[in-house]
């Protein structure tokens, strides 16, 4: 609790910045979001246009597994739908930038409420497993109905216009991506200032305490499927304009794990967390890669390569179970905890 | 259309001789998730790491095939403890989510430390089963299967004859039932957790073994995990009988829709047939129901 914050009304204790610091901050980091195309490098771009598809992601399964607790281990199928629609969409019809991304995400909404059918009957790691039988499926799909998706080698995406521009590398991207994902975000922390969001909270906690005061769980927990299906569809979408192509391969069940883990890692049921999840598991194989650079060549024989690849998997893996040990309420804890030390400074908890 | 029997035959064997080392596979997932409520999905991995040590000890230190073995699951069990110990223990009284997700983490930490010893590439395991071919009238069996299948049920056997009648067995069977009952008649249930990954890391390194000489060893040997688990889910989490009959019938599905359809419909079959029974039983074939009250 920050010293000398009263509030006296309801709106001022629901609202999303809640002072004049937080709001000072707000604004400087919207400053630097604009600011850093201008003074970033192409590979910095890059990264930041990444980052931003999988915090969009990363947000949506943690509406779906930490608000609503149902594990999912599909988010890169649903992606992957999203991705293919918008694809197809661009190279057959060449519909406009937007209506592609709506629709990515409405397909991946539908294949989300199909999915999360079950839901209701099959419950916790059930579940979980269940969703991996949709990454089987949608990979089968991907890779078979090749008049429509171009089989196994996939499609190439033409560049996306907007306003007679062609976003044809990062930094025009970078001005489309992020909106995006900030508009998406506001969605997400106003989405729990509702009835649904409070309605999510609920079944996570206790479904059949939920189902007792009045929530109807099918109707919420597949409202919970189609939102979150829809992030990560309109993340997808957003993956295959930036790496304009896509492949069967492009959406593997590694990535759904890769969600997951960044839910985790970030902070079960906090949108902070979400972010912080993602920039934390999108970056740290980057600065990995950084690392095994500066070590002298001759150590592994020269090949650096070649030890790459597996240090970065033990790295992904150790990440996971030591974040799941010592800080299980993941990074947004983290943050809670330094922002309470400023707060009380130089008192202290 | 005729159908030839005879190939039939053959096919369903050689799935039935697989299918053994799924219900094998799967019995170790059981147990494990039996006494600690833990759904292990590095098992595959845990799989993969027996081998790699059987190679290591056979091919790499030139050990004779009945030292090697003894010796690769003398390893896994000491391996299984280790991860009992340090990642497992912890988690205790977590969510099952948080500790699904810490074996989702080991077995990616298990991939890169076998790609980083033994690299990516497939390896082949010394031959020690007899190579002559096994003819059943007119059908052939793959003498690695065959020998592969019966490894499995002479193991499966002897392990549900231990933990029928051994002392530590009905631990583990009281502990499975009912943890705090089972603390009060003065059981060490922390023990009883190491046992069962103990165990079931070992019974894991037979098959892994088994699996290992038949197909070969790579750092992909993992994804047979992924059928075990369509295996464990279909019978039922916490049912032994329901692994040993899934690992089965999931093996003789996966043998003839690869033969008849095609092998990339493989995974697909299993997986749709997990959806079809996750829909009417959602539970399993023979899980145990969990009634919830408030």
């Amino acid at each position: 609790m920050r010293i000398g914050s009263a509030k006296e009304s309801y709106a001022a204790d629901t609202a999303l910045f809640d002072s004049t610091t937080q709001r000072v901050w707000i604004g400087l980091l919207a400053v630097a979001l604009c600011a850093f195309p201008f003074m970033a490098s192409e590979y910095w771009l890059y990264l930041a246009c990444l980052v931003a598809i999988n915090i969009a992601s990363t947000t949506g399964l943690n509406l779906l597994t930490g608000y609503t607790g149902l594990v999912s281990l599909g988010q890169a199928a649903f992606m992957g739908l999203g991705a293919y629609t918008v694809a197809i969409l661009q190279t057959r019809l060449g519909s406009p930038f937007v209506v592609n991304l709506l629709a990515g995400g409405a397909v991946a909404m539908l294949a989300g409420v199909l999915v999360g059918l079950p839901s209701l009957r099959v419950k916790g790691l059930y579940l979980a497993i269940a969703t991996i039988a949709a990454g089987v499926i949608a990979h089968f799909m991907f890779s078979h109905f090749s008049s429509l998706t171009g089989g196994g080698s996939g499609l190439t995406v033409p560049p996306a216009r907007l306003f007679g521009i062609e976003l044809d590398d990062s930094f025009k991207l970078y001005w489309v991506i992020v909106p995006v994902t900030v508009l998406m975000l506001l969605g997400a922390v106003n989405l729990f200032r509702t009835r649904i969001g409070r309605a999510f909270i609920a079944i996570r906690d206790r479904d059949i305490s939920a189902e007792v005061l009045g929530i109807s769980l099918l109707h919420y927990k597949l409202l919970s499927f189609a939102i979150s299906s829809f992030y990560a569809g309109v993340a997808g979408g957003l993956f295959a304009y930036f790496f304009r192509a896509v492949t069967p391969e492009s959406f593997p069940l590694l990535m759904s794990i890769f969600f997951l883990a960044a839910v985790i890692v970030g902070g079960m049921g906090s949108i902070l967390g979400s972010i912080l999840g993602a920039v934390f598991m999108t970056l740290v194989p980057e600065l990995l890669k950084l690392m095994v650079g500066w070590l002298p060549v001759s150590v592994f024989g020269g090949n650096v390569a070649l030890i790459l690849s597996p240090i970065r998997t033990i790295v992904f893996g150790s990440m996971i179970v030591l974040f799941l040990i010592f800080e299980p309420h993941g990074l947004a804890e983290v943050w809670r905890r330094i922002r309470r030390l400023f707060h009380l400074w130089p008192f202290r908890t | 259309m005729t159908i030839d029997w005879w190939l039939l035959f053959e096919i369903s064997l050689a799935g039935l001789g697989t299918g053994g080392l799924y219900a094998l596979t799967g019995l170790a997932f059981v147990m494990i998730y039996k006494a600690t409520r833990v759904v292990n999905i590095a098992i595959g991995e845990m799989l993969m790491i027996s081998a790699y040590v059987f190679f290591a000890f056979s091919a790499g230190m030139g050990l004779p095939i009945w030292l090697a073995i003894p010796g690769a699951l003398l390893v896994s069990g000491a391996f299984g403890a280790l991860v009992e110990r340090t990642m497992i223990r912890p988690m205790l009284g977590e969510s099952p989510i948080s500790s699904f997700m810490v074996t989702v983490g080991l077995s990616s930490i298990l991939v890169g430390l076998v790609e980083l010893i033994w690299t990516a590439d497939q390896q082949r395991l010394p031959e020690f089963l007899p190579s002559r071919p096994i003819e059943i009238g007119e059908a052939f069996v793959s003498p690695k299967i065959f020998y592969g299948f019966w490894i499995a049920v002479l193991l499966i056997v002897v392990v549900l004859l231990v933990f029928r009648f051994w002392r530590g067995g009905v631990a583990l069977r009281a502990t499975a039932s009912d943890q705090a009952a089972a603390y009060s008649v003065g059981i060490n249930v922390p023990r009883v957790f190491s046992l069962a990954w103990v165990a079931a890391a070992m019974i894991a390194g037979v098959a892994g073994i088994v699996v290992g000489s038949i197909g070969g060893i790579s750092s992909t040997m993992g994804v047979f995990g992924l059928s075990v688990l369509v295996v464990v889910i279909f019978g039922g989490l916490d049912s032994v009988l329901g692994a040993l009959v899934g690992g089965l019938l999931v093996g003789l599905i996966e043998a003839l829709t690869g033969f008849y359809i095609g092998g990339e419909y493989k995974i697909l079959a299993t997986f749709s047939l997990l959806v079809l029974i996750l829909m009417l039983r959602p539970y399993g074939l023979f899980g145990t129901h969990e009634i919830e009250r408030l």
